[in-house]
Parts: C-alpha cells; sequence; structure tokens
C-alpha cells in the first residue's frame, strides 16, 4: 500500500491497514539497529525537529536516535531553550522553526490538542509525541508491535490497562490503537481515574484489577503520579499499591503467558513490583527497543517512504 | 424633529401588538396609531409637517429597544479587545439598545472613580445605553462588600462578582441584605471553583475523548442551589447569570414555585450548541461555563419556554488572536454575542420552541422588569426602539462584526433575520434597512 498521511496526529484517525503497515515497515526497519554499523543514508538531507515542551527522556531520545539512523538532520528544542520562556507564543515559535524548513516536526506538548493546531497551521509534517492526556501515539504503535512480535497476532487477546486511565494519553491511544486491531480492551483503576464514557473508545471497565488481571494477555501498567494525591484521586501509594498494583500476590491469578507492559518511568513499588518489572512476564524493555524502529518507520513513511528517498 | 415608524408589526409584549405608527418627536414616543388609523393621521401630518422622517417598517417587527444585560465592554484597561465605543457600536448592530456592562474591567469597576468613568466614556463614545454593573466584592476577590449606596448613586444598575465567584457563602449573605436595601439586583456568576478548576470544557465522554480536563454540571448547579437558598433567606432579588446545566434549570424552575425572587438568563450559545461545536479543539466554542450535553441544551429550551429562564442575554465576551490563537486548554473562556443572538433567538421562534413575543420578552421587557427601567412602547417614554426584519437572509461574517472580537462559533453560519434599525432615545443608531 501507499502511505498517504502528512501527519500523525492520534490513533483514531489511522486505520487497521495504516497500523499494520507501519508496523510492518518497523519491523523491517529493526535490523537496522543491529548492525555494527546502525546507519542507513535513507533520509539524507531531510531535517527533523523534536520540539519537546513537556519533559521526556524515553519518547525524545527514541525519535532522535530513529532520526539518526535514518541519516537525517535532527535538533531539539525545549521549553528551557526556546523563546516560550521569555513569552513566545506556541505559534510564533513553531512558525519560525518552520521557516528553517524543517521535514517534520515532532511535538510534545502539555496541552491536548497542541499538534493538531500546528498541523493546521503549518506546511511542516506533525507528530504527535504526547498532547496532555490526549493522545500518544507512537506508544500505542509500539505497544501494538511489541504484541504482535510476542504473540503473533493482535486479534482476539485481551488487553488489561490498569491505573489512572483518565489522566493517560498512551491509555487512550492504546485503547483505540488495540480494539482497531481487533483486541478486547478492558481497563480497570481507582473509580477516580477511570474517565465518564471511556467505554466510547472501544474499552470495558473491570470491576477491580484482580478481575481485570484474571484474562489478560496483557497487562499493561500505567504509571501513577505522586500529585493525583493532591487532588483527592488516591489515598496513599500503600493503599494504591494494594488495590490496583501489580505485585507477585496478583500475578497468581494471571495467565501462565501473560506479558507486563509498562509505558515507563516505572514507580517501583506502587504500581508495579520491582520483581514483576525485572521478571521473566516484562517486554518493558522490548518495548523500549521496538520504540526506535517504530519512530523509524514513522519518520520514513512520513517522509513520502521509498518515493522521496534520495537514493544516489 | 419628528420621526414616523410607519406599518410596522409593533410587539412589545403584555402592551402592544398590532401593525401601528409610532410617531416619535425628538427623544421621546408622542403618538402610537393602529393601522386603522393611521393613513389619515399621517398624511395629515404629512401635510402639517414638512420636517417629517418616515422609516417604512412595513413587513417588519417593531420592538422596545433590546437589553442586553450581559455584556463586557472590556473598557477601562483592554482597550485591545474592545472599547466602550466598538462595543456599543456592536450592540447597536445586534438591535441593542442598551447594554449592562459587567465590572471586570481593569481596574475593576468596584468603586465610584471607574463608574463615572465609565458612563462618561459612554456619554462621549458609546452608541446605545450603557449600564454599569458594579463588583459584589472589592477587586472580585471575595473579602470585602464595595461600597453599593455610592455605587447605585453614581449609576450603577446592579452587582456581580461576574467571572468569579462568590465562594464565602457569609459574604454573598451580606451582600445580597445589604444590595436589598438599596435596591440593586445580586448577578451571581455560579460556579463551584474547586470542581471546576483546572477543566476546559463540559466533563463527559467529547473531554475523554479529546484528553481534555473536563467541568462537572454541580460545579454551576450546587452554586445555584446555595445562592437560591441565600436569596430565599435574605429576599434579596436574586439573577442568575448565564445558565447552562439542565439541574440548574430545575433547581430554579423549583425555587420559583415557592415563590423565591430568583429570575435567571442563559446565552444564545447554550440553547443553540452542545460540547460536540469544541471538536478540532475549537477555541471560540471554548467559554466558561463550557457547552454542555444535548440533555442540558434541550432543557435550557424547556426552560426558556416555560419561562423559568427570564433572559436571554449573551455574555459577549471579545477576545484577540492572543487569547484565542493558543492551546485550547491555555485560551482565554468567551466569545462575542451582541451581533448574532437576535438571529440565534429567531432560530428559536423558527424551531417553535418560543414564540417572537416571549423572545422579544427575553430580550427587552425582562430585563427591563429585572433592571427597574422603563423601555415600553408607549407615549411619553423615550424612543429606544428595535427594528427586526425576520426574513432577511445573510451568512455571518465575523470580519465584519462592528465588535473588535473575533472569537464567535456562529462564523459562516446560515441566519434568518437580524436587527434592520436601532434607535436610542429617537436617535437612529444603526440602520441597515432593506425594503
Amino acid at each position: 500500500m501507499q502511505f498517504e498521511r502528512k501527519h500523525i496526529l492520534d490513533m483514531e484517525s489511522l486505520s487497521a491497514e495504516e497500523i499494520t503497515f507501519i508496523i510492518d515497515t518497523a519491523d523491517r526497519l529493526k535490523e537496522i539497529s543491529r548492525r555494527p554499523v546502525k546507519k542507513v543514508p535513507t533520509l539524507r538531507g531531510k531535517t527533523v525537529v523534536l520540539f519537546f515542551y513537556e519533559a521526556s527522556t524515553r519518547t525524545r531520545s527514541s525519535f532522535e536516535i530513529a532520526a539518526k539512523r535514518l541519516s537525517a538532520d535532527s535538533i531539539s528544542v525545549s521549553k528551557a531553550s526556546s523563546s516560550m520562556v521569555k513569552g513566545e507564543t506556541l505559534i510564533d515559535t513553531a512558525k519560525n522553526l518552520e521557516a528553517m524548513n524543517p521535514d517534520i516536526i515532532v511535538v510534545r506538548h502539555s496541552s491536548a490538542g497542541a499538534p493538531h493546531m500546528l498541523a493546521r497551521l503549518l506546511k511542516t509534517s506533525i507528530i504527535n509525541a504526547g498532547d496532555g492526556m490526549h493522545a500518544h501515539p507512537s506508544q500505542a504503535l509500539l505497544d501494538i508491535m511489541t504484541v504482535r512480535e510476542k504473540k503473533g497476532s493482535i486479534k482476539g487477546l485481551r488487553i488489561a490497562i490498569i491505573g489512572d486511565i483518565s489522566h493517560s494519553r498512551v491509555a487512550r491511544s492504546d485503547i483505540t490503537g488495540f480494539n482497531k486491531m481487533g483486541a478486547e480492551v478492558v481497563v480497570a483503576g481507582p473509580s477516580t481515574m477511570i474517565p465518564k464514557g471511556i467505554e466510547s473508545l472501544g474499552a470495558h471497565v473491570a470491576d477491580s484489577s484482580d478481575d481485570a488481571v484474571k484474562k489478560a494477555d496483557v497487562i499493561i501498567m500505567l504509571r501513577i503520579q505522586k500529585e493525583r494525591q493532591d487532588s483527592f484521586l488516591y489515598p496513599s501509594d500503600r493503599e494504591y499499591s494494594r488495590f490496583f498494583g501489580l505485585n507477585r500476590e496478583r500475578m497468581k491469578k494471571a495467565k501462565k503467558d501473560v506479558l507486563i507492559m509498562h509505558p515507563g518511568p516505572v514507580n517501583r513499588g506502587v504500581e508495579l513490583s520491582s520483581e514483576l518489572a525485572d521478571g521473566p512476564y516484562s517486554i518493558i524493555l522490548d518495548q523500549v527497543t521496538n520504540g526506535v524502529s517504530l519512530r523509524m518507520a514513522l519518520l520514513y513513511l512520513i517522509s513520502g517512504g521509498i518515493r522521496n528517498v534520495d537514493t544516489d | 424633529m419628528l420621526t414616523l415608524i410607519k406599518g410596522g408589526r409593533v410587539i412589545d409584549p403584555g402592551n402592544l401588538d398590532g401593525v401601528m405608527d409610532i410617531l416619535i418627536k425628538n427623544d421621546r414616543i408622542i403618538d402610537i396609531t393602529p393601522l386603522e388609523k393611521s393613513e389619515i393621521n399621517s398624511s395629515e401630518l404629512l401635510k402639517k409637517q414638512n420636517a417629517i422622517r418616515i422609516i417604512d417598517a412595513f413587513g417588519k417587527i417593531v420592538v422596545p429597544g433590546l437589553i442586553d444585560m450581559h455584556v463586557h465592554l472590556r473598557e477601562p484597561g483592554q482597550e485591545y479587545k474592545e472599547t466602550i465605543e466598538t462595543g456599543t457600536l456592536a450592540a447597536a448592530a445586534g438591535g441593542f439598545t442598551s447594554v449592562c456592562a459587567m465590572p471586570n474591567t481593569i481596574p475593576v469597576n468596584d468603586n465610584r472613580q471607574i463608574t463615572e468613568y465609565i458612563l462618561n466614556r459612554a456619554r462621549n463614545t458609546g452608541k446605545v445605553n450603557v449600564y454599569p454593573v458594579a463588583a459584589i466584592s472589592i477587586g472580585l476577590k471575595g473579602n470585602r462588600l464595595c461600597e453599593y449606596g455610592d455605587l447605585k448613586d453614581a449609576g450603577v444598575i446592579a452587582i456581580s462578582d461576574d467571572g468569579n465567584p462568590v465562594l464565602n457563602s457569609r459574604l454573598m449573605r451580606r451582600a445580597m441584605e445589604y444590595a436589598k436595601g438599596f435596591g440593586l439586583p445580586v448577578i451571581s456568576h455560579c460556579e463551584i471553583s474547586e470542581l471546576s478548576s483546572g477543566g476546559s470544557m463540559n466533563e463527559g465522554v467529547v473531554a475523554t475523548r479529546m484528553g481534555l480536563a473536563g467541568i462537572p454540571n454541580e460545579a454551576e448547579s450546587i452554586m445555584v442551589a446555595r445562592d437560591i437558598a441565600l436569596c430565599e433567606l435574605t429576599g434579596a432579588h436574586l439573577h442568575i447569570a448565564h445558565v447552562s446545566t439542565s439541574q440548574s434549570v430545575s433547581t430554579i424552575r423549583d425555587a420559583k414555585k415557592r415563590g423565591v425572587s430568583v429570575t435567571a438568563e442563559t446565552a444564545p450559545h447554550y440553547f443553540t450548541l452542545t460540547e460536540d461545536a469544541v471538536c478540532g479543539y475549537n477555541t471560540n466554542a471554548k467559554m466558561n461555563p463550557p457547552l454542555r450535553s444535548a440533555a442540558d441544551r434541550d432543557a435550557i429550551r424547556e426552560g426558556l419556554a416555560d419561562g423559568t429562564i427570564d433572559v436571554i442575554a449573551t455574555d459577549h465576551a471579545p477576545h484577540s488572536s492572543l487569547e484565542k490563537d493558543v492551546e485550547f486548554d491555555m485560551a482565554a473562556n468567551g466569545i462575542v454575542g451582541l451581533e448574532t443572538s437576535v438571529s440565534l433567538g429567531l432560530k428559536l421562534v423558527e424551531e417553535r420552541i418560543i414564540s417572537l413575543t416571549v423572545l422579544i420578552e427575553k430580550m427587552s421587557s425582562n430585563p427591563a422588569r429585572i433592571l427597574h427601567l422603563d423601555k415600553s412602547i408607549k407615549k411619553g417614554n423615550v424612543a429606544d426602539i428595535t427594528i427586526i426584519d425576520t426574513n432577511l437572509s445573510y451568512t455571518v461574517d465575523s470580519n465584519s462584526f462592528f465588535s473588535l472580537g473575533r472569537n464567535t462559533p456562529f462564523n459562516e453560519w446560515e441566519m434568518k433575520g437580524r436587527a434592520c434599525l436601532a434607535m436610542v432615545g429617537g436617535k437612529i443608531v444603526f440602520e441597515n434597512m432593506i425594503s
């Protein structure tokens, strides 16, 4: 198939066919990262701006490594180092960056919809690297890629997502993405963290985290943010860990071939015990490894795939 | 100077309804003649008077000047968003002959000097009547009462901390009691900040899908219930601003049944739009209270139809691109409304939710009653008159607004019917008559 998208903004706008195509491409690109010389000239002469208005280690380094392995020139702009601290608006900063003719702007922003606004106003391709509580499509795609790699296919799998669904862009994108690929998604967490109408995205709400764990083929644990205690969303780490965390006790109820995932960073001992994070069920680091290939695929496809590549 | 408004259907709810001529001398209405007699009278008049201006209102609706009791004119302090001149020009173009200016200017209208400044600017640059609303508390901070006596003396018509709720129940109680002594209505912006803070749209499925923090209906309705209770305690006149939820409507309906002295307003966007308008992160659909669900919109319409909601007011809130062309959660709340209100009201009439007479009641007679103004069409009254063409079709173009604000969710909407003339004190301040 021809990949015709200019932007990657959320999972809602991607079809199952497109998702499969992106992941197939990522699978093929994966061997590049295993070579002694981890670089191909595919995106030589292309410029990728990593425009990160919110702290990020994993996603940002993953995109940066992906760009470099494809020989694109990449530069990073963070909120602290940008004119944003001088009071420049997002649009002005973005338009100035655009005036330097980059090919792709990868944007992370704390406001939902910020990448959509840039996509509307700029001519450059936009990849959403996480916007507020809204979407994190590259994370969902690498999650689907990793599960497909381990389980062979997504169709018919039961995916449990446990934790703060309300504030999680990963949860939203995973629910939408896994659903499109034919999985059944259940969510669990404190009732304060299950948003109104989450069913409309295609998730069932489990009665308890035990219930969610029991039948799951894949368990995705979400990071709990300590500051949520201030808005009365949960009483204490101790209580959270006991009722919603994944530990040896709760794992006894799980299927024998269950996979444990986490978008990181992990609060060890709160939502996930250390022994499980590092144990045999955990594919957390496979997620990170696949993240690079997946983002290489996005950069490559958004640049026009083979049509637009410097082949000399 | 004589003016004759000829052949229009005059609707002054509870007073007049029929085709008649209105004769105006200088700033006053001097005669109202039903159609049967008007031919003779006017031709006699024409013989006598050469200096008569005739406004042909045939096929149009002639009503008491419309009053928008909830407008942010932004002057003093934010003249880049709107001025008293541009805001009142927009009002006139929208068919309003009177507006209430909310106190959240910079500085806040919480003292006589600011009230006098606003009235002075209105006299010198304004196109329509400007009635200042003063703050309930100094600086809208909810700590100390303003000097309502002195403010009323200076020309204030009501008090409100609009934009901010009065969180302190004791202060609100005393404000109502004290204002009652001066005959000032208390306009309440009902919002429990603890429930709304951080939210940027209605709580619900759309917010969940868009990853935006929501504001539950109860952030409004709990405060509506509190203020109604305080109103019963104090016997003050409470007016609930910008009602947006079904719960508020039923709470107000119940209170009215008990005979509580409460009145309420809603804005055209709450009876027209739902939270779906936010999709695509449209900051021109962001306001406080937020656009709600379809069920809420329907409850608002019911409240308008059964009289629970007395007034349609726009909450005209002009902002510049600096506040609106930004990330959705960082964008300022509010939309402009003066120049689209009549057309959106007429949609309700077309959909048979309310009658034309009831629309005029909610846009003129009821606000007048609440604010103790007499704008009715009768002999001896000042001629504040609006003429509406209910058949004129047009497309909204925000670039042609008189308001400095372009922040409307109704741009490019197809409308039928609009104001075509506004007269303030016998003077035509806006005219777009197409016969």
